[in-house]
Order: structure tokens, then C-alpha cells, then sequence
């Protein structure tokens, strides 16, 4: 049978369910910005290559 | 279990907020910024997102030790009136959840510290929070009135973790920011126990206040005030320092001073009589005191960076 009258208990469950999501969400993409950054801006032979494209 | 314990149980169910209140969000906001100026005075650069991403697990560093702290203490939180709303004397999380939530996002912050930036911020933040958890909570506050004094060692260290962040070390300039608000902690919250001791007397913590004494607070508030001055005027021995933090030093110690010596020639009958109004105001002014100081440094940098003034 469904639940059809609401609690409190439910708002904050959603409220942590809603959170957590979020959270991981926000970590997946600064793993990913991080990783972008290390690899191509940070990268010392792209730098080197840059330099030297530029000379 | 009966219809009504089921209830009961089910009104501490906690939200995502109530895990948020572990960190101590007000405390993040002063480590954020200071980590934050400590990066930005940090001679040469770092990629913005670098940046932004060692504040981030700075920040989520010391909301771990926040959350390691509630974990300890919760006894104690459940008998101040300041703490008996926070998540776990409220019933909201489990002393377990807390601990847990503690040690994985400390463990969390160091390492991704250390991959986005290089391993002396990585170790610094994790001296941070060990300190604060295991230091000051577990060993000192409990045992010493100089709490707050050897504890403040970990709230004066974000400045440093953000400078090494940039340098990758520690130097003159990041030691006498660390300096800047170690010496700021006790006069700070010595003259907040001043008029806020009762709590700390009914939790047991030995507070100054409580274990000598509110004479031998203030004269103890004076001396670490004296103390502070001298290094902040130390700063001008590093390349930080420009015309803007040298107004507000001169300003803010002056101030400063004059105020932690209104505090030492009162006594507590004329505390009373004015609800400790200077008391008050010496504590608000503790507030602005580091805000400005390191406002200052960068404000300074900004200024070297346009050739407007020169260290000293």
C-alpha cells in the first residue's frame, strides 16, 4: 500500500538523500576540473611546447 | 518496541543540515579566510582553480576536526547553553555518525590537499587537525586553563597552509601570520569568558576565569595583548608589509592596547554595574582586529602589484 500522507521524517530524509546527491555530484566535477587543470594548463611539456610556439 | 518509541525515534531523524552543523560552519568562515589571505600573499602564483581547490579541503579539513570535536565533547555540549542545540545533544546525529563523518573527511581533505597542491600544505593541514582533535580537545581542554592558549595553534595555522599551498614552505612571513593569531586566540576569548563564564563553570572546562580568577584574566589579557602588538609590528620585517597594513596596525594595536588596559584597570563591581560593556566592546573589537590585519596584507600585495608603495 503507498504512503500517501507525508512526515516530517520524510522532508529530512529528502533533504539528506537531496544533499548527499549533490555532494557527490559537486566532488565528480572537481575531480574532474582538478584532473583537467593538472593535465593541460600545469603540464610542463605543453608549457615547453607553448614557449617554444610562441618564440 | 511499541507505536510510541517508534515515534520518538523517528522525531531525531537528522537532514542534511544537521550533518552540515558538524562542521561548524562560523569557524569555517574564519579558517576560509584566512587560508584564503595566506594564499594571496604567498610570493609568486597558483592556478585559480588550485587555489580555489586547497580552500575547499582546508575548509572541509577544518570542518572535520569540528565534527571530531563535537564527537569528544558532546557531554560537554549538552550541559552549555552555547552547544546543548548542536546536532548531537539535540539527538539529531549519533556520537558514531559523527566520528565517522570526522576522521573520512579529514582523511579526505589531507589527500586531496596533497594531490592538488604539494605535501607540506597536505602536512600542515593534517597537524591542524590533529591538533584540534586530539591536542586541545582530548588532552588540554579538559586538563588546563591554557586551553585556549595551546589550542589556539590550530586555528592560527590556515594562514600557513595557504601560503604553502603556493610556496610549498614555510617561512618568516607565513610563522608570523601563524603568530598573528596565536597571540590574537587568548585575549580574544578571555574577554569573551569574562562575561560568558557560567557555562564553562556549570560544563567543568577550566576556563581562566573559572580555575583563577576574572583579576588574573585580565591581567593575563593585557600581557598576550602587549605580546600581539610586538608581532605585528615584527611583520614589517618581511616583504608583506606595506602602507596599508602599517595604517592598520598602527590604528588597530593602538586601539587594541587601550582597550585590554580599560579592561585591567576595571574590577568586577564595575563590570557589573555596565554589564560588561568594555568587556563587550574589547571582544568586538578582537573581531575587526584580524579581519583588518590581514585585509591589510592583501590589500598591500594588490598595491605592490600596481607599484603603489614597496614593503618597508
Amino acid at each position: 500500500m503507498a504512503i500517501t500522507k507525508l512526515h516530517d521524517i520524510h522532508d529530512r530524509r529528502r533533504s539528506r538523500n537531496v544533499g548527499l546527491g549533490l555532494a557527490l555530484g559537486v566532488f565528480v566535477l572537481l575531480l574532474l576540473s582538478l584532473t583537467v587543470v593538472k593535465v593541460t594548463v600545469l603540464d610542463p611539456a605543453r608549457a615547453a611546447a607553448a614557449r617554444e610556439a610562441q618564440q | 518496541m511499541t507505536d510510541a518509541t517508534i515515534i520518538l525515534e523517528d522525531s531525531r531523524d537528522a537532514g542534511f543540515g544537521d550533518y552540515f552543523a558538524l562542521l561548524k560552519p562560523r569557524v569555517m568562515s574564519l579558517v576560509v579566510f584566512t587560508a584564503f589571505a595566506g594564499l594571496i600573499v604567498a610570493p609568486g602564483g597558483i592556478h585559480p582553480f588550485l587555489g580555489f581547490f586547497a580552500i575547499l579541503c582546508i575548509a572541509i579539513g577544518g570542518g572535520a576536526s569540528g565534527a571530531l570535536n563535537m564527537w569528544y565533547d558532546s557531554d560537554i555540549d549538552m550541559v552549555m547553553k552555547r552547544t546543548k542545540s548542536r546536532p548531537i545533544p539535540a539527538g539529531k546525529v549519533s556520537r558514531e555518525e559523527a566520528l565517522g563523518i570526522g576522521l573520512t573527511l579529514s582523511g579526505f581533505a589531507v589527500v586531496m590537499l596533497w594531490l592538488a597542491t604539494n605535501w607540506v600544505a597536505a602536512a600542515l593541514l593534517a597537524f591542524t587537525i590533529f591538533f584540534y582533535a586530539v591536542v586541545y580537545t582530548m588532552w588540554l581542554k579538559r586538563a588546563t586553563p591554557q586551553n585556549i592558549v595551546i589550542g589556539g595553534a590550530s586555528g592560527a595555522l590556515p594562514p600557513m597552509i595557504g601560503w604553502a599551498a603556493v610556496t610549498g614552505d614555510i617561512t618568516l612571513s607565513s610563522v608570523l601570520m601563524f603568530m598573528l593569531i596565536f597571540m590574537w586566540t587568548p585575549p580574544h576569548f578571555w574577554s569573551l569568558a569574562l562575561f560568558m563564564n557560567a557555562d564553562y563553570d556549570k560544563a567543568k572546562v577550566p576556563m581562566l576565569t573559572v580555575t583563577h580568577g576574572k583579576r588574573a584574566t585580565r591581567n593575563h589579557i593585557l600581557i598576550y595583548t602587549l605580546l600581539l602588538a610586538g608581532f605585528a609590528a615584527a611583520m614589517f620585517a618581511t616583504p608583506l608589509a606595506g602602507w596599508a597594513y602599517l595604517v592598520v596596525a598602527v590604528v588597530m594595536n593602538a586601539l587594541f592596547v587601550k582597550g585590554a588596559i580599560t579592561l585591567w584597570r576595571r574590577d568586577e563591581t564595575q563590570a557589573e554595574a555596565d554589564n560588561y560593556k568594555a568587556e563587550r566592546a574589547f571582544f568586538k573589537l578582537s573581531l575587526a582586529y584580524t579581519f583588518l590585519h590581514f585585509m591589510a596584507l592583501m590589500a598591500d600585495k594588490a598595491l605592490f602589484a600596481y607599484g603603489v608603495g614597496g614593503p618597508f
